[in-house]
């Protein structure tokens, strides 16, 4: 499967099954478009350019093709029926320390913390049996990861510092390593919170979505008030103390903000230097959900992203954006590509009193209870189910090219949307593919430079 | 080549079947996702 496409004045050619990306000039573009179903002769006569010219083309197109980096098959169907056969570990918890949450997002997925539940903090007798449970469920697994997540967790601080330190002294003992990533709304953050996140956490994540009346808009404090106010002075000190490196300022965007590009450039211009910008995801009768018509315009601030990012990168002042980070050369491989995101196998999410769900999305959902960090899991019948997902038991992945990407989405997405758990998205699935698309052409747009 | 020029050499995914699959590297929602999923920006233990 070949997928082909203009950008920003780059011609690409991405071979799907194989992953190798090409940019080409114009004749080796409409080359490979006709290349599989005509003769050269025949390609000769369709095309406007000189004789000699297609000849050198086809035959470029022609090497490409034997050397395996074009119109390669997808031959990893049964490679990942074996790899989602094998015995799988625990690897990642993440924690819903709190419950409860000191801002009222309009858009909140955990409704303001409370997961259709009540509110609740999680104790560190469960923080720590939960740390104890992965220990127990990770097998050879090295690298363990926790998300100390809400609603707002400095809202249970205490108990955050307590279940890393509980963490530190289990590594040597089982030979382990956590790595803990923070997400907080900034709120409460405090000069000893941050430096005790600057020593202990793997990763921060900085909830802001931009520019201030945006920000403020979508996330007023409980009573109505700025949050920007609030946490912009702190999450910029915050970015500067960990040197702009292992963290993320992340926002969300809404249908009322589609010139969102507007937003990632106001925390560039801040100075972040890691940035993400997720598009929201609400039911169609939410005022604020992105619906297929806003599509267009998605797609044009996603344009105009890229070539910001190429332009400050020529200046010396780039910044990653999430969605558009993509390692060419290295990345994951095939079977993580293709094997979908480990939420209820590899990733769980736990509550406030120890129950177990598939992933922080599917908290509250009762029918996907999986058991607890006491005696474990007890529905694996739920968890096989979500092993099972990979992009070869999605239709609308099978022919996706950006199948390899996105690993055939968000489970909770599918389940959102359409009730079942192995159906896919299709406006995440359209913004996916257009910022894989951006993505590739910003490493285009680099590769010449250093040229 | 004169009219092509391959962003991501020689290196096919099907060379990571071979020791791909390990298991080591972080899952998709612990950066900065949370409602998507991506793994193409993803870090593989093994390349660091």
């Amino acid at each position: 499967m070949v997928h082909q496409y203009k950008n920003n004045g780059y011609n690409i050619v991405m071979d799907i099954c194989s992953g190798a990306i090409h940019v080409v000039d114009d004749v080796v573009y409409d080359v490979v478009a006709l290349f599989e179903d005509n003769a050269l002769d025949a390609i000769k006569e369709q095309l406007p350019y000189g004789e000699s010219e297609v000849e050198e083309a086809y035959q470029e197109v022609q090497e490409l093709k034997e050397q395996g980096l074009l119109f390669t098959d997808d031959i990893y169907e049964d490679y990942i029926k074996e790899v989602k056969e094998r015995k799988t570990v625990v690897k990642a918890l993440c924690l819903h320390i709190a419950h409860d949450c000191n801002l009222a997002c309009r858009y909140c997925f955990a409704e303001e913390g409370e997961y259709k539940g009540d509110r609740a903090l999680m104790s560190a007798e469960v923080g720590k049996a939960a740390l104890d449970f992965l220990v127990r469920s990770s097998g050879n697994r090295h690298n363990l990861e926790v998300d100390f997540f809400g609603g707002e967790p400095t809202m249970n601080f205490g108990v955050v510092k307590e279940v890393v330190e509980y963490g530190r002294s289990l590594e040597k003992k089982y030979d382990k390593h956590f790595r803990f990533t923070l997400t907080t709304n900034g709120i409460l953050l405090n000069d000893e919170i941050m430096e005790f996140a600057n020593k202990e956490m793997d990763n921060v994540v900085l909830s802001v979505d931009g520019r201030k009346e945006v920000n403020d808009y979508m996330r007023p404090t409980r009573n109505g008030k700025s949050s920007y106010d609030i946490i912009m002075p702190k999450f910029i000190r915050f970015a500067e103390s960990r040197h702009q490196q292992k963290y993320y300022v992340r926002g969300t965007f809404t249908r009322r903000n589609l010139d969102f590009s507007k937003d990632v450039i106001h925390l560039a211009d801040l100075g972040f230097e890691q940035i993400s910008m997720e598009p929201v995801v609400g039911l169609p009768e939410e005022p604020y959900a992105i619906r297929e018509e806003d599509l267009p315009q998605i797609f044009e601030e996603y344009d105009r992203l890229a070539k910001e990012i190429i332009k400050r990168n020529q200046e010396g002042k780039g910044f990653n954006f999430f969605h558009f980070m993509i390692d060419l050369t290295g990345g994951p491989c095939v079977a993580k590509r293709l094997s979908g995101c480990g939420s209820g196998t590899e990733y769980l999410a736990v509550t406030p009193w120890g129950d177990l769900y598939p992933c922080h999305q599917f908290v509250g959902e009762e029918q996907f209870l999986l058991g607890n960090v006491f005696d474990g899991i007890k529905r694996t019948d739920i968890c096989d189910e979500f092993r099972q997902c990979n992009v070869y038991t999605k239709d609308k992945c099978r022919e996706c090219f950006a199948r390899f990407y996105c690993s055939g989405g968000c489970a909770a997405n599918s389940y959102k949307f359409h009730g079942v758990i192995d159906d896919a998205y299709e406006l995440s699935c359209e913004m996916e593919r257009k910022r894989v698309e951006c993505a590739i052409m910003i490493q285009a747009a680099l590769a010449q430079e250093r040229e | 080549m004169k009219r092509v020029k391959t962003l991501t050499g020689n290196k096919t995914y099907a060379v990571s079947m071979c020791k791909g699959g390990c298991g080591e590297c972080q899952t998709s929602c612990q950066s900065a996702c949370k409602t998507s999923c991506t793994v193409g920006n993803q870090t593989c233990e093994n390349n660091k």
